[in-house]
């Protein structure tokens, strides 16, 4: 079971495509419209107690066409990529635009934003992988995590593997398109004891194949993280420290991103809101978005409006320098786009560096996070309050695990009460970031 | 009401005919995935329209529309799956995907498809196309009515956001066990937020709702009103709470949307997968004691346009009312036909998949608490120090370990038996087979949500329906600040 994906050959129709969108759309009389079209592909395989499970192969494609009439916009997109199916798609577009309201910010985003700059970003490495050996790999990584002792049973290891090709094209004339690819290998282990089963996982993830980690460490990690939370108690209620993990910092720095994003911003729906210039973090603490890395997990020279990114930094020395902003949004704001309209590529932080240990210390009693559950953030109100689970330090020591707890603050006293970073940091996503420690938060538990 | 029939001769006429493909086209299809060593195999057909409309500044901004189809194709041996899928609908697709799915063995018999049967179950709402039968001025003024309706509630309405949303959506079942089977499933929904801004502090209230029936019936329910003054009540609301208190107590939660506690507490737990891979909590735990006396836990995909309920499942198989737990005793999980045969049960009508590009897994569909005896005032009163939530955000649960997790998006103290300050939302912990035996008074309120549920699972969104008499548990954490 394999498929053949000529990624270049994808990226020369999905051009013509967009091309044949514009074309029909301005013969319709639009004024101006926006055309993002995109083909993936993929192969995932899920093995279980040792045998396989599932083999999945998927080719997804869509093309999706904004137009404007005047002030006025539409949008209409479709699966099918059929040359009817284009010319119906972009009809529906003018047809819904005529009813929706005139739009002073609505359009494209300014012609000499466009990107002229396309560098290769070296981030489509394609893997010759057959069903058979993906399914090795998914068996090797699974075999090694059922080989720790206590690990009760497997609830799957999985590998998937996919690349793909999107296009934006728009009225000014700009085309821009990229190929991609990512590989992942995960495995989630059951341990069981007299205190009852518990689950965790680990996983590998990355844009080149050769830079996924060895199957077999991947599933002795697993087992490990899930062995350590056997025999969970529950943490005393009352105000601690608290250390998030890497694997969660990221979510916290993808919090304040949601929270000083333009739409959030003009929505009146962020508790950042007027706080432009203030003092967020400590001085030592800056935010750098690198939308330009060779090889980097959401790299692109040109954002969802086509414009050129650059180098934002949104917190510089703990002051939110900048919003995060699209062509749209920026007109709502009487601002500049930052080139974010698709979201941030690639934050990193600028900011001195702790071992674990010495965060640990310097916490000395308190809990560290490994888990998070639920969705109890307010972005408006910056009101944090989530379940958790983790360890519970006395002396800078991890003693024991603990679980069914909630930690509560708010994210604004979390941000300012950030006392240190680790040094751990957790490169697999878009967002890299090591251990955060948070001065103090409610713990709620028995 | 349309008949299953009139389903049927829509499906065909809209999935197979277009792409040259005809009731036999579907033998056809079947024996490329039946390769040797398949024991079933399956074909899924599907076609969605859907429309939506968004409100904001007092305008109607963005409209949007999307076409999406194609079909899935299973072939399955034993545990194992083979599945793939494609945009197009014809011949050589069929061929294609099906031996695609099948090269999941490579070896074995070859089986010989059961003679198809047309399966069709009781409809549970009217297959039309919702989006219809409302013109596009009128779903405009609907969201404008929303915005002019909110801003005149209360001068703290900064900003007012409503959506429209309607999806029509035809599907066709082919398995090699005989079933053929098609539905027409409508889905409409609006929604109403608002952010309230007063003295420097800054609350968002919404609300919202639907179900499987015409949009012209949001209309006509003025729903776009009753919501517009709901979401601004609870941003008032909202706006004079107080930090929530943090550490067990008694909680009593409200009936209707508050059933997000039995789908995350217990409803996950019972799906057949978990339990067949012995994966869940519950596992293995049939005649049990798993609840106090008094909880009666169903999942009902018959109630009549519930955005939860499907007239046949995506295997085909009819939907149903399954109990999963009688007066406290776990009586059964919710099955598709994979983890039914594996575990020796009957499918239960529960096998749902987010598109045909998604495979198919037992699922929920509408899961609900039936009504006990005591009258919600005395429940209330029953509390000296505790906390009352009405309404929640999402919710999570491991299913393993049995924690969950629910967020109050608007909750009150009880004090000495009364409803008293409105405090901040709070995240409720809890372990489900635990937090079920903390069940001590149930109200005879029963009450279904109001039509928003979303069901997040192996990265698949379903619609789905919760809803609950107001519930008293003696204990649980609440995640406050106030320690």
């Amino acid at each position: 079971m394999t498929q053949a994906f000529d990624a270049r050959a994808q990226q020369a129709v999905l051009e013509s495509r967009a091309e044949t969108a514009l074309e029909l759309a301005r013969r319709l009389g639009a004024d101006a419209c926006e055309v993002g079209a995109s083909v993936d592909q993929g192969t995932g395989v899920s093995v279980r107690e040792g045998d396989v499970e599932s083999v999945e192969l998927s080719r997804d494609q869509g093309i999706a066409v904004t137009v404007y009439l005047g002030k006025r916009k539409g949008s209409a997109s479709s699966t099918d990529a059929s040359d009817a199916s284009i010319k119906s798609v972009v009809e529906k577009a003018i047809a819904i635009a005529s009813y929706t309201g005139e739009d002073p910010a609505s359009g494209l985003a300014d012609a000499e934003l466009m990107a002229t700059e396309l560098p290769d970003l070296d981030v489509h490495h394609p893997w010759a992988l057959d069903t058979d050996k993906a399914i090795e790999l998914a068996l090797a990584c699974e075999a090694a995590g059922l080989a720790e002792p206590g690990i009760r049973s497997s609830d799957g290891a999985s590998l998937s593997s996919g690349e793909g090709v999107r296009v934006y094209a728009n009225s000014h004339g700009f085309l821009g398109s990229q190929r991609g690819s990512r590989h992942s290998l995960s495995c989630l282990l059951i341990a069981e004891d007299a205190s009852g089963m518990q689950r965790d996982y680990d996983y590998t993830s990355a844009r080149d194949p050769r830079a996924l980690r060895d199957p077999a460490e991947v599933g002795r990690s697993a087992a490990e993280r899930t062995l350590q939370r056997l025999g969970g108690q529950r943490p005393q209620t009352g105000r601690f420290p608290v250390m998030f993990d890497p694997t969660l910092a990221s979510g916290l720095i993808g919090h304040l991103m949601s929270a000083l994003a333009g739409g959030a911003i003009y929505r009146d729906a962020s508790f950042l809101c007027g706080r432009l210039g203030e003092t967020l973090f400590p001085e030592w603490f800056s935010l750098a978005e690198q939308p330009m890395l060779v090889g980097g997990m959401a790299s692109s020279p040109f954002d969802g409006d086509g414009v050129q990114t650059r180098n934002n930094r949104f917190i510089e020395q703990g002051r939110l320098a900048s919003y995060m902003l699209s062509a749209y949004s920026a007109r709502r704001l009487g601002m500049q786009t930052t080139a974010n309209a698709g979201g941030a590529r690639n934050l990193r932080l600028e900011a001195p560096l702790e071992s674990r240990e010495a965060l640990l210390s310097k916490m000395d009693r308190g809990v560290l996070v490994t888990e998070l559950m639920g969705q109890g953030v307010n972005g408006v109100t910056g009101d944090y309050s989530r379940g958790a689970a983790g360890f519970w330090v006395e002396n800078g020591q991890i003693q024991h695990p603990v679980e069914e707890f909630t930690i509560a603050g708010n994210l604004a006293g979390m941000f300012q009460g950030l006392v240190g970073l680790g040094d751990d940091i957790d490169t697999r996503g878009s967002i890299h970031s090591g251990s955060w420690l948070i001065d103090e938060m409610t713990i709620a538990g028995s | 009401m349309t008949s299953q029939a009139a389903s049927f001769d829509e499906a065909v006429a809209t999935l197979l005919t277009p792409g040259g493909l005809d009731l036999g086209g579907l033998d056809t299809g079947l024996r490329h995935a039946l390769g040797p060593g398949i024991d079933y195999a399956d074909l899924y057909f599907q076609r969605t329209w859907q429309e939506g409309w968004v409100l904001e500044d007092g305008e109607v901004k963005e409209a949007s529309y999307n076409i999406d189809g194609g079909v899935g194709v299973r072939a399955m041996a034993g545990e194992k799956t083979g599945f793939a899928y494609s945009n197009q609908i014809n011949a050589d697709a069929l061929a294609e995907t099906g031996r695609t799915a099948s090269g999941i063995v490579r070896s074995g018999a070859t089986l010989t498809q059961a003679p198809r049967i047309q399966v069709s179950g009781e409809p549970r709402y009217a297959g039309i196309d919702p989006l219809s039968g409302l013109s596009a001025e009128d779903k405009v003024a609907m969201l404008k009515l929303a915005d002019r309706v909110a801003r005149a509630a209360d001068p703290s309405v900064s900003q007012v956001s409503a959506s429209l949303s309607g999806v029509y959506e035809v599907v066709l079942v082919s398995a090699s066990d005989g079933t053929v089977a098609a539905d027409v499933r409508p889905l409409v929904r609006l929604n109403v937020s608002v952010i309230a801004v007063k003295n420097g502090r800054r609350e968002r209230g919404s609300a919202g709702g639907g179900g499987r029936y015409p949009m012209a019936r949001l209309r006509d329910e003025g729903v776009a009103e009753t919501y517009a003054k709901e979401a601004v009540r609870q941003a008032l609301v909202n706006l004079e709470a107080t930090d929530a208190p943090a550490g067990q107590m008694p909680v009593v939660l409200g009936a209707g949307w508050p059933g997000i506690l039995l789908h995350e507490a217990v409803g996950h737990g019972l799906e057949g997968d978990f339990n067949r891979k012995g994966s869940s909590a519950f596992a293995g735990r049939i005649g049990e004691r798993v609840a106090s006396p008094g909880v009666t836990v169903v999942d009902d995909g018959t109630l009549m346009d519930r955005r939860g309920s499907m007239s046949v499942d995506d295997e085909g198989t009819p939907s149903q009312c399954t109990t999963l737990i009688e007066d406290g005793i776990l009586t059964g999980y919710m099955q598709d036909k994979l983890n039914a045969r594996l575990m020796g049960m009957a499918p239960t009508g529960n096998a749902r998949r987010e598109s045909f590009a998604h495979m198919p897994m037992p699922r929920m569909t509408n899961t609900y608490m039936r009504a006990g005896m005591d009258y919600p005032q005395d429940i209330i009163k029953s509390v000296s120090r505790g906390l009352y939530a009405v309404s929640f955000g999402g919710g999570q649960v491991d299913i393993t370990s049995g924690k969950f997790v629910f967020s109050a998006s608007e909750a009150y103290l009880i004090e000495d038996g009364r409803i008293t300050a409105p405090v901040k939302g709070a995240t409720l912990i809890g372990n489900g087979p635990e937090a079920m035996g903390q069940v001590s008074m149930i109200g005879h309120d029963m009450e279904l949500d109001t039509g928003i549920g979303v069901c997040g699972k192996e990265g698949q969104g379903v619609p789905v329906g919760v809803g609950q008499p107001t519930l008293k548990l003696d204990e649980l954490t609440v995640g406050g600040t106030q320690s």
